[in-house]
C-alpha cells in the first residue's frame, strides 16, 4: 500500500476542467516529481490534495485511510506538510520563530495563554536543529522579510520540516533560484531524501531528474506519463509536453 | 545560537505604568484636573488594551467594539437589581454576558478577515446598540439604566466602601493593573503568539495545523470578556448605564485611541492613547467645544506622517539616541 494515494481526482472551475481522472501514489521513503509545464494543474494538484480544495470526485488516501475533503489543518496534523511557490512566511517573525510556531510541541500548547511561549529547551533545540539543517542557524534572530531571496526559499522548506512531516510537498521549491541556489536546494533536498517522504512540483526538468526515484507528468490537468526519470527520458510525450509542444 | 526572544513576567514598563497611575490621585486637583477624569481615563485604557488585542495583535478591525462594553455596562446593573447586589457577582455576569455576546458575533466572522470582517462588526455593533435603544423594559432606552451603585467591593473580613471616586480609582486601577498582566501574559503565550501568527498569515498558519476559526474567536470572545469588564466599571463610576458607548462613533473611539497611542507597536500604546484622548478632551474642551475636530486632525496627521503612533514617535525617538550615543551592539527587536 502506498503511503500517500489520490484516486480518480476531477475538479473543475466554473466551465473549465483542471484535474482529470488524476491518480497519483507516493511509497513511504521515496521522492517522487510531479512535473509539467506552467498552468497544467500541478499546483491546483497539490492544493486538493493538502485540503485546500475539495475535489469534485475521486479520493485521497492517507495509509489507506480516506481524507478526501479534510480541512488543510486537519491534514496538516496528520504529518502531511507543504510548502508554497509563492512564499508564504510569517515575516514579522524571526526566522527562529517561524520555526517555533511550526513545530508539533507549540501546537500542543496552543491553547495555553499564560505560559512563556518558547521557554522550553527541547523545543528551542529542535528549532535550532531545523534553522542548521536549511542553512539558516547564523540567522535565527533575523526577522524573516529582511531575509535575502534564497535564504527565504531554505525557511520556506524550515516551516514544513518544522511540522516534523512523514510526508512534505514542495511547491516549486526552485522557483526565482540562481543555479547556486539550485545546487544548494539539491543537496539539501538529498540530505531529507531518505528520512521523509517526499513530493516535489517542479517545471525544472533537470533538477528533478536528477532527484526523484518516480516522476508524474501532468499536462492539460491530467496525468500523461509516469515512471523513472530514466524511462521518462526516453518518452516522446514528456519531451513535447516540457517544450511546450503539446498545445 | 541566538536565544528566543523571551518576555519577562513583569517589565519596567508594567510597574512604571502602575506606579503612575497609583500616583494620579495624589496631584491631579493640582493640576487643575479632578479625581473622576483619572476614573475615566484607567476604565478606557483598560478598554482600549482589551480592544488592541483583537486590532493590534490579531490584526481584526473591529468597529463595534461598543457593544460589548455596553453589554457589560447594562448587564452590571441589571445583576444589582435582579440577581444580587453584590460587586463580585455582578462584575462576574457582566463578564459572562459579555462573553456571550462576543461568543454569538464570533460565531458569524471568524471566517472573515480585513473589510469583510470590519463590516461584519459595524453591523453587529449597530444592532447591539439598536437593541439597547429599543429594549426599553430591559435598558431604559435612550434615558439610560439609572441608580446603579457602587457596590462596596469585600475582600474576606474587610469591606471596602467604593463611593468616592478616589476609593473607586484604586480599586479600578487593581482590576486594570490585574487585566495589564494578563494581557501581557496572553501576548507571550503560545496561544498568544499562534495568533500573531494568523495575523500575518493565515494561510500559513492553517498549513502548519492550526484551526484559525477557533483562535480568531478565541480573541474576540477574550477581548468582549474585558471590554465588557471595562463597561461593568464604567456604569459604576457613571452610576448608571448609557446607549451612547455601544454607538458607532463612540467604537470609532476607541480605534482613535489605540492608533493614536501607538497600539500597533507597542502593548502600552492603548493606555497612553486613552489618556491622551481624555486630556485632549478636557485640555482643549476648555478652549473650545470643537476639541473633537483638533483631536480629529491629530489624528490625520498622526496616520499619514507616523502610523505607528506617539508609541511609535517615542520608539523612534529612543532608537536615535541609542543609535548616536553607543554603536556598540546590532539592535534587537523587542516588544515593549
Amino acid at each position: 500500500m502506498a503511503l500517500f494515494e489520490a484516486k480518480d481526482l476531477h475538479l473543475r472551475f466554473g466551465d473549465r476542467v483542471v484535474l482529470e481522472n488524476v491518480s497519483l501514489a507516493f511509497e513511504a521513503g521515496q521522492l517522487s516529481g510531479i512535473m509539467g509545464p506552467n498552468g497544467a494543474g500541478k499546483t491546483t494538484c497539490f492544493n486538493v490534495l493538502t485540503g485546500r480544495y475539495k475535489p469534485d470526485r475521486g479520493q485521497v488516501l492517507w495509509q489507506g485511510e480516506d481524507i478526501t475533503g479534510r480541512s488543510p489543518q486537519a491534514i496538516a496534523r496528520l504529518g502531511i506538510a507543504r510548502s508554497f511557490q509563492l512564499m508564504n512566511l510569517f515575516d514579522e517573525f524571526s526566522v527562529f520563530e517561524n520555526i517555533a510556531i511550526a513545530l508539533p510541541q507549540t501546537r500542543a500548547r496552543s491553547r495555553n495563554m499564560v505560559r512563556e511561549a518558547y521557554a522550553d529547551a527541547a523545543l528551542v533545540d529542535e528549532a535550532h536543529a531545523i534553522l542548521k539543517r536549511v542553512g539558516l542557524a547564523e540567522r535565527a534572530g533575523d526577522e524573516a522579510k529582511s531575509l535575502p531571496y534564497g535564504a527565504r526559499r531554505a525557511l520556506e522548506i524550515g516551516v514544513a520540516l518544522a511540522c516534523r512531516p512523514k510526508l512534505l510537498f514542495l511547491d516549486e521549491p526552485t522557483a526565482g533560484l540562481g543555479s547556486d541556489g539550485r545546487a544548494r536546494l539539491a543537496e539539501l533536498i538529498l540530505k531529507l531524501k531518505g528520512s521523509v517522504t517526499i513530493v516535489i512540483i517542479e517545471h525544472d526538468m533537470e533538477f528533478l531528474f536528477s532527484l526523484a526515484d518516480r516522476i508524474s507528468v501532468i499536462h492539460w490537468g491530467q496525468v500523461i506519463a509516469k515512471g523513472t526519470p530514466a524511462a521518462l527520458k526516453a518518452n516522446p510525450w514528456v519531451e513535447a509536453s516540457n517544450l511546450g509542444r503539446l498545445n | 545560537m541566538a536565544p528566543p526572544r523571551t518576555a519577562p513576567t513583569i517589565t519596567w514598563a508594567m510597574i512604571v505604568v502602575w506606579l503612575v497611575f497609583a500616583s494620579v490621585p495624589l496631584w491631579i486637583e493640582k493640576v487643575g484636573l479632578y479625581q473622576y477624569l483619572g476614573v475615566e481615563i484607567l476604565i478606557f485604557a483598560m478598554y482600549a488594551l482589551a480592544y488592541n488585542l483583537v486590532l493590534g495583535h490579531a490584526g481584526l478591525p473591529s468597529f463595534g467594539h461598543g457593544a460589548f462594553v455596553g453589554v457589560g455596562a447594562y448587564a452590571v446593573g441589571l445583576a444589582q437589581f435582579n440577581v444580587a447586589a453584590n460587586l463580585w457577582i455582578c462584575l462576574a455576569v457582566a463578564v459572562g454576558a459579555a462573553a456571550v455576546a462576543g461568543a454569538l458575533v464570533a460565531l458569524f466572522i471568524s471566517h472573515r478577515r480585513g473589510i469583510y470582517y470590519a463590516l461584519m462588526t459595524i453591523a453587529f455593533g449597530q444592532i447591539f446598540w439598536f437593541v439597547a435603544i429599543k429594549a426599553h423594559s430591559l435598558t431604559g432606552g435612550e434615558d439610560g439604566l439609572l441608580k446603579i451603585a457602587r457596590l462596596p467591593a469585600t475582600f474576606g473580613m474587610t469591606t471596602f466602601d467604593l463611593t468616592s471616586n478616589v476609593a473607586l480609582y484604586y480599586f479600578v486601577l487593581v482590576v486594570f493593573a490585574a487585566v495589564s498582566f494578563l494581557l501581557w501574559r496572553i501576548v507571550h503565550s503560545p496561544f498568544g503568539r499562534v495568533v500573531k501568527a494568523i495575523k500575518q498569515n493565515e494561510t500559513r498558519a492553517r498549513f502548519v495545523g492550526y484551526d484559525v476559526w477557533r483562535f480568531k474567536a478565541a480573541i474576540l470572545v477574550l477581548s468582549a470578556c474585558l471590554s465588557g469588564l471595562a463597561g461593568a466599571l464604567f456604569s459604576m463610576a457613571q452610576t448608571s448605564a448609557f446607549p451612547d458607548v455601544m454607538s458607532l462613533h463612540y467604537s470609532g473611539y476607541v480605534v482613535m485611541m489605540t492608533l493614536v497611542g501607538g497600539g500597533l507597536v507597542s502593548f502600552w500604546g492603548p493606555v497612553i492613547g486613552a489618556a491622551a484622548f481624555f486630556l485632549a478632551r478636557d485640555i482643549i474642551g476648555a478652549v473650545t467645544t470643537g476639541w473633537m475636530l483638533w483631536f480629529g486632525m491629530s489624528f490625520v496627521v498622526l496616520v499619514l506622517f507616523k502610523p505607528e503612533g506617539i508609541a511609535g514617535i517615542y520608539q523612534s525617538l529612543a532608537q536615535r539616541r541609542a543609535k548616536t550615543a553607543a554603536p556598540v551592539v546590532a539592535p534587537t527587536s523587542q516588544v515593549r
